[in-house]
């Protein structure tokens, strides 16, 4: 099998026979095997796998700009997209914006690797499913367990190239008992760090103390998001707010050098401490980037185009499609408070407070919610950060810095930045949980937040 | 090799391996979008994909392998992966599955198509979207948008039960919009719709838009926006707009009828469903207004097709009569389980990607009405249509919408524009209130219905009317 690097190259070689020596293009190859193990009803009812190579070409000629890409990448194939592309950009508009290629320069690192996730079969999925099902004590249980491995290359005809490689693994599940369901998640690069029975042993239990819910008046509450609650903060935060484009066209809330954010919020992307290639899309080499430090929002995440726009330099957020969608920091992580005391992992507790860095928080708490996750959350307005969605997969009364009982789900509408503005941190985890959405290359570093006020606009019965 | 060929190969790996049942589908697809912005083109993308994706039954586990190679021996290879991987979902197994006998369908199908989207020059349809866009720039937005989508897909299915089906379908669709940056917020008008207007057609859907004709106007509601009251909160009389209509059927009805979401196999990521098959053909889910169906049958809708991916021959079902709640979005297997005797609605967005129950066409039969008469019948209300944002609870019954636009309707006339129109509801108890219908109907289609595990984006359509429902909460902000 040709490797990415030299399908990159050959790619590269295509453009300056078909398009001549004043072409600039870029190439991103990637080879990636996918799989995922599907549970429901407490047996495995959907399990897949992929392997696909896909070519990603850029290209500027004569001032005009196209874009396109093939998981066709035979001989005849790639002649094919060089060909479309160079005929697609002749019929394209002057592009003024052009921030031209990345030079030539050294990455950092080649992206976490675990040779045993790579050559994770579906037995050894199936083996971690059946741990969870067991540890669910007979609660129906759903979800899934998912390994991948990704090598990628990008060259471009300023002469620069760079490859890198990553595995990635990730377990999400929830168990169901009379109604109510619990639920855990984790992601990493090595799946050996997942244990199917300890996650299905915390779905359990969250499930169990989710009975017989009651129903609370909608409100401002205060609350302890769980980290799985926190990660959606993180996704809206990074897609909407320090998203370089959006930012540019004045859609985002993000005002650097502001201190938009609580002085406990410290807020950094970063790729290469999880699973992702140690490039972008157009081949800058990935670093962390604090964003928002100790309250003050410090940048937001740009790839070239916005960068050139906004007269700085890319972050190394360039993305596939990042003309439409913008520079999106996918990586982002809540920096913890302290150091993480030299523990990799929060202990367990017992009942709904699984961890004890949310256990730390609940105690501090007079009275309040304890939310494990987000659902369907939508922007109301990306400026203002407005968000609404609902509680899922658990919701409890703290009282007195106990749990004191399961609480039904509600709707809120809720402005992030808002949620975390200054003086409304009231407290932050140490020990970040590393998250993903499936198939995708965003993974989000969370921490349990307690926060001043969530406003919750609805409740079950609407 | 041809294309059956290469699925026929596939399927027979797949059986040598042990497989009690397979089928392969071979799909290539080429896709192509335009988006432009304050009068420039600001991205082309064109793409192309093909490859096999093969499903394999062994024992009651399936297994499900996908690769992009088309030769024969990737196609074995891949047949033969689907069964180990089929085999390994034995190690933690359920009830035995089963599929729906259906007879082994054969033929072909092409969608309508009158202008070959692919054909029409890029200069042209360049132009198209910089004048949309340049125009709305012109009259006030602070940024305005335009988008083209067009997919241009083969695929060829076999099954072990002999299936040989072979359907070509192009889609094409557009859009526009002007968004103007408020003090702390941002307002937007589209057209014509939130996300553009698409279907199983050619360029001529594109053509008959007429994009170009409504960018001011949208540029100009949208700087008007900008300073019109907010929209009042409180429980009121609402009439949406057919638009925001597609929305509510597609989130609050779609969704919700989806056999595999009732039998959870759903219930850890996009949820399960408020509906019981106990109840299935008992159930009001709605006033006797509410005619819902499933139609993959209709010409040019964008949830059209000739056979879904399993091979069952199109054809249209009642969800919901008068009312009651009568059919379900069903696959053979989820049919199987749940004792019904049609299926005929999975599809995947691609050769990697596993069918799945997905929604076809499922939209709402006209009612007797206009939308000037239900104004005209409506004393103190509030008018709201196209999306702007949709968020609804995982047992699709708690939602809560935001609209573009709204108008207070007073006196039976519609009166001044209101900005950030939002409503909120429990989906029975909103469709019970519907108490008046139009007749006019528009086929609109969703290009972006997101779900399953990976993801995929399903392509649906949905006939929908300006409606008018009772008693509803409005107004719902942060």
């Amino acid at each position: 099998m040709t490797s990415p690097l030299d399908l990159a190259g050959r790619v590269v070689e295509l453009v300056r026979q078909v398009a001549g020596p004043g072409a600039e293009a870029e190439v991103g190859t990637e080879y990636a095997e996918l799989a995922l193990t599907r549970f429901a009803n407490s047996f495995i009812h959907q399990n897949i796998a992929e392997a696909a190579t896909t070519v990603r070409l850029r290209l500027h000629l004569d001032g005009r700009t196209a874009t396109g890409s093939s998981t066709v990448v035979s001989g005849e194939g790639v002649r094919d997209l060089v060909e479309r592309t160079v005929a697609a950009v002749r019929h394209c508009p002057p592009d003024p914006g052009w921030p031209g290629l990345t030079a030539p320069t050294t990455i950092d690192g080649s992206g976490n690797w675990d040779e045993a996730t790579a050559a994770a079969g579906p037995e050894q999925r199936a083996e971690r499913v059946r741990e969870f099902v067991e540890t669910a004590g007979g609660l129906e249980a759903a979800g899934y367990c998912r390994t991948g491995q990704r090598a990628g290359a990008f060259a471009n005809t300023a002469g620069h190239s760079v490859t890198g490689r990553s595995t990635e693994a990730a377990m999400d599940g929830i168990a169901r008992c009379g109604g109510a369901d619990g639920m855990a998640r984790l992601g990493s690069f090595r799946l050996a760090d997942l244990a199917g029975g300890i996650l299905g042993a915390r779905a359990a239990v969250k499930a169990r103390a989710g009975v017989a819910p009651v129903e609370l008046p909608p409100g401002r509450y205060e609350v302890v998001l769980e980290p799985t609650a926190v990660a959606d903060l993180l996704q809206n935060l990074s897609t909407h707010g320090f998203n370089g484009k959006a930012y540019n066209e004045q859609r985002s809330f993000a005002v650097p050098g502001t201190e938009q954010f609580d002085r406990s919020v410290t807020l950094v992307d970063d790729a290469l401490a999880g699973p992702a290639l140690p490039f972008d899309a157009e081949g800058t080499g990935r670093a962390p980037v604090a964003l928002v430090e100790h309250g003050i929002t410090r940048t937001v995440a740009h790839d070239r185009r916005t960068a050139a726009e906004a007269g700085t330099t890319s972050t190394g957020h360039a993305v596939p499609g990042g003309a439409v969608t913008g520079a999106v920091p996918l990586h982002l992580g809540l920096a913890p408070a302290g150091s993480p005391n030299g523990v990799t992992r929060p202990g367990e507790v017992s009942g709904p407070v699984v961890d004890a860095d949310s256990a730390a928080l609940v105690a501090q708490v007079r009275r309040g919610l304890l939310v494990t996750d987000l659902w369907y959350t939508r922007v109301l307005d990306p400026r203002s950060l407005v968000v609404t969605g609902l509680t899922r997969n658990g919701v409890w009364l703290i009282e007195d810095g106990e749990v004191a009982a399961a609480v039904q789900n509600f709707r809120f509408t809720q402005s992030y930045p808002q949620a975390l503005a200054p003086g409304a941190v009231l407290g932050i985890g140490r020990h970040p949980v590393l998250q993903s959405q499936t198939f995708s290359s965003a993974w989000w570093s969370a921490l349990p937040l307690r926060l001043a006020s969530w406003n919750f606009t609805g409740g079950a019965s609407g | 090799m041809a294309e059956f060929d290469v699925a026929t190969a596939a399927v027979q790996a797949a059986l040598d391996a042990g497989a009690r049942y397979a089928d392969a589908r071979v799909m290539h697809r080429r896709y192509e979008s335009m988006s432009a912005r304050n009068g420039e083109i600001e991205s082309l993308i064109q793409d192309e994909s093909a490859g096999i994706g093969v499903r394999a039954l062994v024992g009651s586990g399936w297994g499900f392998y996908a690769v992009p190679d088309l030769s024969e021996s990737a196609a074995r290879a891949a047949g033969e992966r689907a069964a180990r991987i089929a085999a390994a979902s034995g190690r933690v197994a359920g009830p035995g599955s089963s599929l729906l006998p259906v007879p082994a369908s054969t033929g072909s199908w092409s969608s309508p198509c009158a202008v070959d989207p692919l054909s029409v020059p890029l200069s042209e349809k360049g132009d198209l979207l910089a004048r949309a866009t340049g125009t709305s720039r012109e009259h006030g937005a602070d940024q305005a948008e335009g988008l083209y989508q067009i997919w241009d897909t083969r695929k060829w299915f076999v099954s072990s039960e002999g299936h040989r089906i072979d359907q070509h379908i192009r889609e094409s669709g557009a859009g526009i919009s002007a968004t103007v940056i408020g003090d702390g917020e941002t307002q937007r008008r589209s057209y014509p719709s939130c996300r553009g207007q698409y279907g199983s057609q050619g360029w001529e859907l594109v053509d008959s838009l007429d994009l170009t004709a409504h960018a001011a106007r949208i540029a100009e509601e949208a700087r008007e926006l900008v300073t019109a009251p907010l929209c009042p909160a409180g429980e009121t009389t609402l009439i949406l707009g057919s638009e925001q209509m597609a929305l509510q059927i597609h989130e609050s009805v779609g969704h919700a009828i989806e056999l595999d979401r009732i039998l959870g196999w759903e219930a850890a990521f996009a949820g399960t469903s408020w509906l019981d098959l106990d109840q299935l053909g008992a159930l009001r889910y709605g006033s006797e207004l509410m005619n819902v169906t499933i139609d993959p049958t209709i010409p040019g809708a964008l949830g059209s097709f000739g056979f879904d991916d399993e091979g069952t021959p199109a054809a249209k079902r009642d969800a919901v009569r008068e009312g009651r709640w009568v059919g379900t979005l069903a696959g053979r297997d989820s049919a199987a389980i749940a004792g019904l005797d049609y299926a005929g609605s999975v599809r995947s967005d691609g050769w990697a990607r596993l069918p799945m129950v997905r929604m076809t066409n499922v939209g709402l039969e006209p009612g007797p009405h206009t939308l000037d008469e239900i104004i005209a019948a409506t004393d103190d209300g509030v008018l709201m249509d196209l999306n702007r944002s949709w968020s609804i609870d995982d047992k699709r019954l708690n939602f809560q919408f935001g609209c573009e636009i709204g108008w207070e309707v007073k006196n039976g006339r519609r009166g001044r524009m209101l900005r950030n129109p939002t409503y909120t509801g429990i989906g029975p108890q909103f469709w019970r209130s519907m108490d008046m219908l139009s007749s006019e109907t528009v086929a609109w289609g969703t290009p972006n219905c997101g779900k399953g595990q990976p993801g995929q984006i399903g392509h649906t359509g949905h006939p929908a009317a300006p409606a008018r429902f009772t008693n509803v909460r409005v107004g719902v902000r942060g």
